[in-house]
This record gives C-alpha cells, sequence and structure tokens, in this order.
C-alpha cells in the first residue's frame, strides 16, 4: 500500500524532504512511524519522541492507534501554534 | 460565514462593512506580530494546505452552532509577516454581547492549538526558533467542554 506522507516545521527540516511516497504494510500509524525511524537517524531524529508530536490522516487529528486502511495522506508536524 | 486563509495583509474596516446585519453585538480580534526576543524582524507562518481550510472551517461552524451567531468571520495569513503586522483576525456577530465574546474566544482558543500553523521567529540573521506551543494553550480547550 502507497501512502503519501508529509512533514511540516522541525519534522521536516530534520527529515530534509517536506513529503514523499511510502510503500507500506503497517495497519496503523505506530507501525508506519517504527518502519520510518528504522531507515535512518534522520528519520529517529525526528519521530522518536511520540510526544513531541501530533498526526494527522487524511488531514484530519488521529491518534498513533489509527488505522491505515483506506488512508491516503498521513501528515507529522509539531503541537500547533496558530492564532 | 467567511473563511480566508492568505498570505495577503487584510483590510478589517473592509471586513466590517455590511458584517453582522440584525445583530445587537459584533466583537472582533486581531492577533498581530509581536516582538518576543527584541531582535525579531518577522514571524514565518508554515501551514498545511488543505487541512487548514478544512480545520478552520470546522472549529469556525461549531462557534457558529453553539453560539447561534448571526456572523462569523475568520481570516488567517500564513507566510512571512512583519513585526506589528496582523497575523489574523476573528469577527463574531450575535443577538448579545456575551455570545459574541464567548464566541470570539472559542474560536481563538481552538485556532492556536487545532489548526496547523507552526510560527518561527526571524531575526535579523534569517530563521531562528521554532514557536514552541504552550501547555496553557493547550489547557484552554478544556473550558469549553
Amino acid at each position: 500500500m502507497k501512502i503519501d506522507v508529509l512533514y511540516f516545521a522541525w519534522i521536516r527540516e530534520r527529515i530534509g524532504e517536506p513529503r514523499e511516497r511510502v510503500d507500506t504494510g503497517a495497519s496503523t500509524v505506530r507501525g508506519l512511524v517504527n518502519q520510518l525511524i528504522a531507515r535512518d537517524e534522520r528519520y529517529a531524529a525526528a519521530l522518536s519522541d511520540l510526544s513531541s508530536y501530533r498526526v494527522a490522516a487524511d488531514q484530519e487529528l488521529v491518534d498513533f492507534d489509527h488505522k491505515l486502511e483506506h488512508v491516503r495522506e498521513v501528515a507529522f508536524f509539531p503541537p500547533m501554534t496558530g492564532g | 460565514m467567511l473563511i480566508r486563509i492568505q498570505p495577503e495583509p487584510f483590510d478589517l474596516a473592509r471586513l466590517l462593512d455590511g458584517f453582522g446585519a440584525g445583530a445587537g453585538a459584533v466583537v472582533t480580534f486581531s492577533g498581530l506580530v509581536r516582538d518576543d526576543t527584541g531582535t525579531m524582524v518577522a514571524l514565518e507562518l508554515e501551514h498545511y494546505p488543505g487541512m487548514t481550510e478544512k480545520a478552520v472551517t470546522d472549529i469556525a461552524a461549531k462557534a457558529q452552532a453553539r453560539w447561534n451567531l448571526i456572523d462569523l468571520a475568520v481570516i488567517h495569513r500564513y507566510g512571512r509577516l512583519p513585526v506589528g503586522e496582523a497575523i489574523m483576525c476573528v469577527a463574531t456577530a450575535a443577538r448579545h454581547r456575551a455570545e459574541a465574546f464567548e464566541a470570539a474566544e472559542y474560536l481563538m482558543d481552538y485556532l492556536k492549538s487545532r489548526a496547523p500553523f507552526w510560527k518561527r521567529e526571524i531575526g535579523p540573521d534569517g530563521p531562528g526558533q521554532w514557536v514552541a506551543a504552550k501547555d496553557a494553550d493547550e489547557d484552554a480547550l478544556s473550558r469549553w467542554g
């Protein structure tokens, strides 16, 4: 299954890309995170501390147990600072 | 209901022309770029195109329903915004001022912590720190149930 994965703010900077297409067999967001962290230290530096960032699946905030079935786009970003 | 996510400056007076016809109270709030370090020249706001519009529209629709607003507007900018310029504004129109004030506060609380924007300080030498989210901002949401 191929998913568009997006990164924002300091997560984007640590990984070095704003987005990429990831081929994954992961069934949950947590599984996808583990797959990415195992790639190399850039991903580990960006995504290892689960408490430091948020996740959206198809542009809705979700938790790490969210199922990836039918999901087309996952985004990782720091806690938001709007307003 | 007017929602705009844009890089350009906006004209609050123009926005309010004809806004909230029939209302007894209109409340507006504007957020400006503040120099927190003494040497800041601008804020850079990154956002998540697509999700930003959805999240802001969702927050606005909830406020409109909860306070039975006659009208509501949210403009939020992104990109490089110099110190002193407006980042965003909300306007609420209701029959009475309590509803208009409360709805504006609700909008601000949710926009701060649930609209996908990220701020970074720009100093004289270029990009500096990302602005960290505050626990107090997250806690502020709990008062709305």
